[in-house]
C-alpha cells in the first residue's frame, strides 16, 4: 500500500516540476526548487495560499543541492536548503537565507515484528552501521541498546540518499559530532558512502526501506508517518531515550540560539536537553539579494509572510516546527537587505 | 516483378513543368544532404559539450579519471571505474539473458510456430518494447526485489555460492537490489528488440534456400543452424547491437534496481551503478562546478563506450562478410 502512495506522491512531485517550469513566467505564480525535507509543509501552505489570494506557488522538490544549484542559475524565485550555507558563500554567491521551519530526521526500519518505538539506537551505533562496521541486526552493539527485543541474525541493508540532500547533510553532521569514526566520511550534502543502497530523495528513501527486509534508513519524519515506516527512538545527547515527536523536535530547537548566528548558520543536530531530539533540523530559503524582478521578489516575501503568519497549524499537523516569533520578527528584518538593481528594498 | 511495379511508375516522366525539370533533383539533393548535414553537426555538437563540459574534471583528475574508484564529493575526487564496470557488467548480464531467449524465441517464430499463432505471438512481444522503462524499473522494486530478496538469491548462495572462485560473484547479504537484477531487468527491457530485428531478418531467408535443404533431408535444427543463420549473420549481429546500445545507455529501470552505490564489488548480489543512473541521481544536484563537471565527463565516457562497441560490432560484421558467407551458404 504504502509504496504506491509514495509513488502517486513522487509522480505528483513530478507534475509540479514540469508544471512549475512551465508556469515560471505566469505571472501570478511563484517558482521554488529544493530540499524534499519541508516539501510536505510548503506543499499544504501552498495549496492554503493558492485558495486564499489565488497566487500559485510551485515547488520542486529536487534535494537541497538542486535548490541550491537553481537558484544560483536564476531558474527559480527562491530556493531551498536544508544545508545551510555559510556567510561566505552567500556573499560570494549575492544571495541571503533565513530559516521558514524546523523538523526531525528519524532513523526508519524494515524488520518482521519490530514496531514503531520499540528498538532505540544511538548515534554512535547508527554511525557504526552506516560505516559498515556493523552488519547485522542481532550484532552485540545493537542488542546491548535493545534488551528485551528479539533481534534477527540477519544482514543490515543500509539505504542512504543517492542524491544531493539536506537531510544528508543535517544526518552526516549529526555522525561525525557523535562518532570519531565518522571523519574518514565527511559532512556534506552528498558523501562517499562505505556501505548500503541510494535512494532518491526522502520519498526514494521510504520506499527502499519499506521495500527491503532487514533495511534501515533516515527520512524527515512526515515521510515516515505518511508511508508507515517504523522509526526507531534514540539516545540523545544527554543519554536519555527520547521518541520522534514534535515535543522532542521542540525542545531540540528551543536551543537555537538563531539571534547570534550569522547568516542564520545554524545546525540543529545533537542539541543538549534531556527531552531534544538529537536529529532536529532547521530547513531555509535562498534568495538573490539583487533582484531584477522585485515584484517577483516581493510575492514570494509575501507567501513567505503569510506562512510565518498562518502557517503554524499546518506545520505542527504535520511535526514541523514552527519558527519562534522572536526570529520571525529578525526574518523580516533581514528581508529588507533584498533589493531591487537600483538599490531599493523590494517590500517598500 | 515487372507488373507489380509498373503501376507505381504511370505518370512519373510526364506532364513536367521546366522549373521540376531544371530544379527538382538539385533541390531533393540539397535538402537531403542538409539533414545528414545536421545530424553530423549535432554528433559533432554533442561530443564538443561534453568535452567542454567535462574538461575541468578531466583535467583536475588527470588521465586517472579512468581508473580511479572513489567517488568522494566532499573532497573531490572522482573516478569513472565503478559506474564504467557497472554500465558493461549490467549489459553484459543483459546480453546473457536477452541473446539466446531472442534467438530462440525469434526461430520459433519463424520457423516452427503454426502459422496462426504467428502474428499476435509477434504483436505481444512488440507490445513489450512500448512499455515505458520505469515501469519495468517500478515492476523490478516492488514485484521482482521481494521475490530475489527471499527466495532467487539465497538459493544463488546456497548453491552457486559454494563454488570455489566462482562462488565470489554470489557472495554478500542478499537484499535484492544489486546489480544482477539490473542485469536481469535490462535483459527483458532489451529482448522484443533484438526479437523483432532477428524475427525480420530470418522471414527474409528466400523460401527456396529453407526447401532446397529440406528436399536434402535436413533436420530442422540443419536448417536453422547451417542455412537461415549464416544466411543472416550481419541481421542477428546488428539486432544484438542495437540491444546493446539500448542496454548500455538504459537509465531509468537500472536506476530502481541497482543500489546507485559507488563501491566496488566482485559480489553480483552487491548494489553498484551504472554511468547513466549516477548521471539521473546526480546531476540536478550536483553542487559545485568539479562535481558537475566530473558528470559530464562520465557522460563523455559511456559515448565513447557506446562509440567503441557499435565500431567493434560493425568491424566484426565486416570480418564476416570479408570471410565469405555466401560460400558457406551456397555450398
Amino acid at each position: 500500500m504504502f509504496s504506491f502512495k509514495t509513488f502517486a506522491r513522487a509522480a505528483t512531485v513530478a507534475a509540479g516540476a514540469l508544471f512549475a517550469v512551465s508556469a515560471a513566467h505566469a505571472g501570478d505564480t511563484i517558482s521554488g526548487a529544493g530540499a524534499t525535507f519541508p516539501y510536505p509543509v510548503y506543499s499544504k501552505w501552498a495549496d492554503a495560499y493558492k485558495d486564499k489570494t489565488d497566487i500559485g506557488m510551485n515547488y520542486q522538490a529536487i534535494g537541497s543541492g538542486g535548490g541550491i544549484k537553481q537558484i544560483n542559475a536564476k531558474t527559480v524565485d527562491f530556493g531551498a536548503s536544508d544545508k545551510p550555507l555559510k556567510p561566505a558563500t552567500l556573499k560570494k554567491d549575492g544571495l541571503m537565507q533565513f530559516p521558514m521551519v524546523m523538523g526531525g530526521i528519524v532513523p526508519v526500519v524494515n524488520l518482521k515484528g519490530i514496531k514503531s518505538g520499540e528498538m532505540k539506537i544511538d548515534g554512535k551505533t547508527l554511525a557504526d552501521i552506516y560505516l559498515g562496521k556493523v552488519t547485522k541486526w542481532n550484532d552485540p552493539e545493537i542488542a546491548a541498546l535493545n534488551k528485551g527485543v528479539s533481534l534477527p541474525d540477519q544482514d543490515i541493508a543500509v539505504v542512504h540518499r543517492s542524491d544531493g540532500s539536506g537531510t544528508t547533510f543535517n544526518f552526516t553532521y549529526y555522525l561525525n559530532d557523535v562518532s570519531p569514526a565518522w571523519s574518514k566520511v565527511g559532512v556534506d550534502a552528498s558523501v562517499e558512502w562505505p556501505a548500503g543502497i541510494g535512494g532518491k530523495g526522502n520519498a526514494g528513501v521510504a520506499a527502499l526501506v519499506g521495500q527491503t527486509d532487514g533495511s534501515i534508513g533516515y527520512v524527515e519524519y512526515a515521510y515516515a508517518l505518511q508511508n508507515h515506516l517504523t522509526y526507531t527512538n534514540m539516545v540523545n545527547k544527554d543519554g536519555k531515550v527520547v521518541a520522534p515527536k514534535y515535543e522532542s523536535f521542540q525542545a531540540a530547537a528551543s536551543n537555537a540560539d538563531w539571534e547570534h548566528a550569522a547568516g542564520y548558520y545554524l545546525i540543529l543536530a545533537n542539541q543538549p536537553g534531556a527531552d531534544s531530539w538529537p536529529m532536529t533540523a532547521a530547513t531555509f530559503i535562498l534568495m538573490h539579494t539583487t533582484q531584477a524582478h522585485p515584484q517577483k521578489a516581493k510575492e514570494v516575501l509575501n507567501f513567505f509572510n503569510w506562512a510565518y503568519a498562518n502557517g503554524d497549524k499546518m506545520a505542527k499537523d504535520l511535526d514541523y516546527i514552527p519558527m519562534p516569533d522572536n526570529v520571525v520578527a529578525l526574518v523580516k528584518k533581514s528581508w529588507m537587505d533584498i533589493k531591487d538593481e537600483s538599490g531599493k528594498p523590494v517590500l517598500q | 516483378m515487372v507488373e507489380s511495379v509498373a503501376p507505381a511508375l504511370q505518370g512519373v516522366g510526364t506532364r513536367k513543368s521546366r522549373f521540376a525539370m531544371r530544379w527538382g533533383d538539385p533541390i531533393f539533393w540539397g535538402a537531403t544532404l542538409f539533414f545528414t548535414l545536421v545530424l553530423f553537426a549535432l554528433l559533432c555538437g554533442v561530443i564538443a559539450v561534453l568535452l567542454v563540459g567535462g574538461w575541468p574534471a578531466l583535467a583536475h583528475s588527470g588521465i586517472a579519471f579512468l581508473w580511479t574508484a572513489h567517488w568522494n564529493p566532499v573532497t573531490d575526487t572522482y573516478g569513472a571505474v565503478v559506474p564504467l564496470i557497472g554500465t558493461i557488467e549490467t549489459s553484459v548480464i543483459a546480453m546473457l539473458i536477452g541473446v539466446p531467449f531472442s534467438f530462440g524465441m525469434a526461430i520459433f517464430l519463424t520457423e516452427l510456430c503454426p502459422h496462426r499463432l504467428r502474428q499476435p505471438i509477434a504483436i505481444a512481444i512488440e507490445l513489450l518494447a512500448a512499455i515505458p522503462s520505469i515501469i519495468y524499473g517500478m515492476w523490478g522494486l516492488f514485484i521482482v526485489v521481494p521475490l530475489f530478496q527471499h527466495h532467487v538469491e539465497p538459493a544463488l548462495k546456497t548453491t552457486l555460492g559454494n563454488i570455489p572462485l566462482l562462488g565470489n560473484l554470489f557472495s554478500g547479504p542478499p537484499i535484492g537490489i544489486g546489480v544482477l537484477l539490473a542485469g536481469l531487468i535490462l535483459g527483458l527491457m532489451v529482448l522484443p528488440f533484438i526479437t523483432s530485428v532477428m524475427r525480420e531478418v530470418f522471414a527474409s531467408v528466400p523460401p527456396v534456400l529453407r526447401e532446397s535443404a529440406y528436399g536434402l533431408g535436413a533436420t530442422r535444427w540443419e536448417v536453422v543452424w547451417r542455412v537461415v543463420l549464416p544466411y543472416c549473420r550481419n541481421g542477428v549481429a546488428g539486432a544484438v547491437m542495437l540491444g546493446l546500445g539500448r542496454a548500455l545507455g538504459e537509465t531509468m529501470a537500472v536506476t530502481f534496481v541497482i543500489g546507485n552505490a559507488h563501491r566496488l564489488s566482485l559480489s553480483l548480489l552487491a548494489p553498484g551503478t551504472t554511468i547513466s543512473a549516477t548521471l539521473a541521481n546526480e546531476f540536478t544536484e550536483a553542487v559545485g562546478d568539479i562535481y558537475t563537471s566530473a558528470l559530464v565527463a562520465l557522460g563523455l565516457v559511456l559515448f565513447v563506450l557506446t562509440f567503441l562497441v557499435l565500431a567493434l560490432g560493425k568491424k566484426l560484421l565486416l570480418g564476416a562478410r570479408a570471410e565469405g558467407a555466401e560460400g558457406e551458404v551456397l555450398a
